[in-house]
């Protein structure tokens, strides 16, 4: 089983947990019907269309409606410091929540009190938390965008908002923050950075680079970082090395825009439909004879 | 070759000094919003305030404060009051403070324009300045804003200051400022 925590853009959504469920392109959980736009709904609902491709792996979903007051947020992580343990996880993804350090660390603890660890993978507020507490490489994979990396690796910025200019202008040296990164040991053991190129490193080195296909309009698509995450969450239980499980993740998540044919307007539920599609030509790709055209459009996309 | 560093130790130490100098105060407040808030007034008015991140032994309130010049902290104090935003404290400014990314990039896709402020990124149509997408951050006002900001005009769409609650909401209003700019 995976478990995903994260929270809803409403402030009346209450704290609940449960089996999440993809429904004729709807989100549910404990009998809820959740819009699917960014953050968490659109990371669940990734990897619930991954899983149900991969033949069903169940997810779990720990949600709270938080806007940003950090209310909703601190009331998951008090729920996950003294429940976590009575679970029992292959993989489990921290999200959309509000960065804080002390939580952060409540939380890990619940996590090293559990039968068995899971693979641990923290995106958005919660990495920026788990990086800020000091603990980075107790996190399997973290997966920023190249800013975030650049937070990463200034060790004395607690926010992106804060990364220092001299380390915000090596954007296009991304090797060299990755160094910066694990040096000050703020990485997990594996980053998947999202970019042109994504960036796959185990320990301080990039084992693995995607840059294709590449289309110039998903960076600016609100979802997409997200829905690598989704896939990531569920390739992570597929038996493979965890680099491999990266590498795929990373290629599914580009190719859903091949898919999609997608433009600064598209909405990110257009690539999380192409997803099935996305993935068999990912997969694919590992097992391509040498010579053959990688990018030739499959006779029936989805 | 002495005078030149002489000049250079002098231009450090004003620095330094600028940086640590206690005629200096910040202004703490509880949500990124009533920052926003804040800074708006006070500079309308034409008080000399910056935002800015707090240091690290402040442990309550966001992660923005205001520093102003310490002098005027009671005029500050009043024109607050009459607007109903009290900060939750006043400290003077003992050490170097942590500046605001303030670096923008700008991308143009043809119909699309993007602008990018620290790690937010917001995209409008050219032809009619609809909101099209909102993209970065990790925050969770960060889903909020873009559900009540897609699908709007720039003129008819809330301002990510009245909604946004954190840091990534206030890269936001950057992001929306520079746009608005274009």
């Amino acid at each position: 089983m995976i478990g995903i925590v994260g929270t809803v853009p409403d402030l009346e959504f209450p704290l609940v947990h449960g089996p999440a469920r993809l429904i004729n392109g709807r989100l549910y959980i404990e009998g809820r019907d959740i819009p699917i736009n960014r953050g968490t709904p659109a990371l669940l609902a990734a990897a619930l269309k991954a899983a149900e491709w991969l033949g069903g792996v169940e997810i779990y979903a720990f949600l709270v409606g938080d806007i940003g007051l950090g209310e909703g947020s601190r009331k998951l992580y008090a729920f996950l410091a003294s429940c976590l343990r009575e679970y029992a996880f292959q993989v489990l993804t921290f999200h959309y929540t509000q960065p804080d350090v002390d939580w952060s660390l409540r939380v890990l603890f619940a996590v090293e009190s559990m039968k068995q660890r899971p693979i641990l993978i923290a995106d958005a507020g919660f990495m920026y938390g788990a990086k800020m507490s000091g603990r980075a490489p107790s996190y399997d994979f973290f997966t920023p965008d190249v800013g975030e990396l650049a937070f990463l690796a200034d060790e004395l910025a607690p926010h992106p908002f804060y990364t220092r200019g001299f380390i915000l202008h090596q954007n296009n040296q991304v090797p060299d923050l990755i160094r910066r990164a694990y040096l000050h040991e703020n990485a997990a053991a594996h980053l998947v950075v999202k970019g042109q190129p994504d960036y796959i490193t185990r320990g301080n080195q990039v084992v693995a680079t995607v840059d294709q296909p590449s289309f110039d309009a998903m960076e600016a698509i609100g979802g997409t970082g997200d829905t690598l995450t989704g896939l990531l969450t569920v390739l992570c239980t597929a038996g493979c090395d965890l680099t491999e499980a990266a590498v795929t993740a990373a290629r599914a998540n580009r190719w859903t825009g091949w898919f999609a044919d997608p433009g600064p307007a598209t909405q990110v539920i257009e690539l999380i439909e192409k997803i099935p599609g996305a993935l068999a030509k990912a997969v694919d790709q590992d097992h391509k004879v040498e010579g053959e055209d990688p990018w030739g459009k499959p006779e029936n996309p989805d | 070759m002495i005078g030149f560093l002489r000049k250079k130790k002098e231009k450090h130490d004003r620095k330094k000094a600028q940086n640590t100098s206690v005629d200096r105060g910040i202004l703490v407040f509880e949500h990124t919003s009533d920052v926003i808030q804040a800074e708006n007034i006070l500079k309308k008015s034409g008080w000399s305030v910056r935002v800015m991140g707090p240091p690290p032994e402040i442990q309550t309130g966001c992660d923005l404060v205001i520093e102003f010049p310490l002098i005027e902290e009671l005029n500050i104090r009043r024109e607050l009051k009459g607007v109903h935003i009290e900060p939750l404290s006043v400290v003077p400014v003992t050490s170097p403070l942590l500046a605001p990314v303030d670096l923008f990039h700008t991308k143009d896709f043809g119909d699309y324009l993007m602008v990018r402020a620290a790690n937010m990124k917001i995209t409008v149509a050219k032809k009619d300045r609809t909101i099209v997408n909102i993209s970065g951050g990790g925050c969770p006002d960060v889903p909020y804003l873009a559900q009540e900001l897609v699908g709007k005009t720039l003129a008819e769409a809330p301002r990510p200051r009245e909604l946004g609650h954190t840091l990534c909401g206030y890269a936001l209003e950057l992001a929306y400022n520079e746009l608005c700019r274009k």
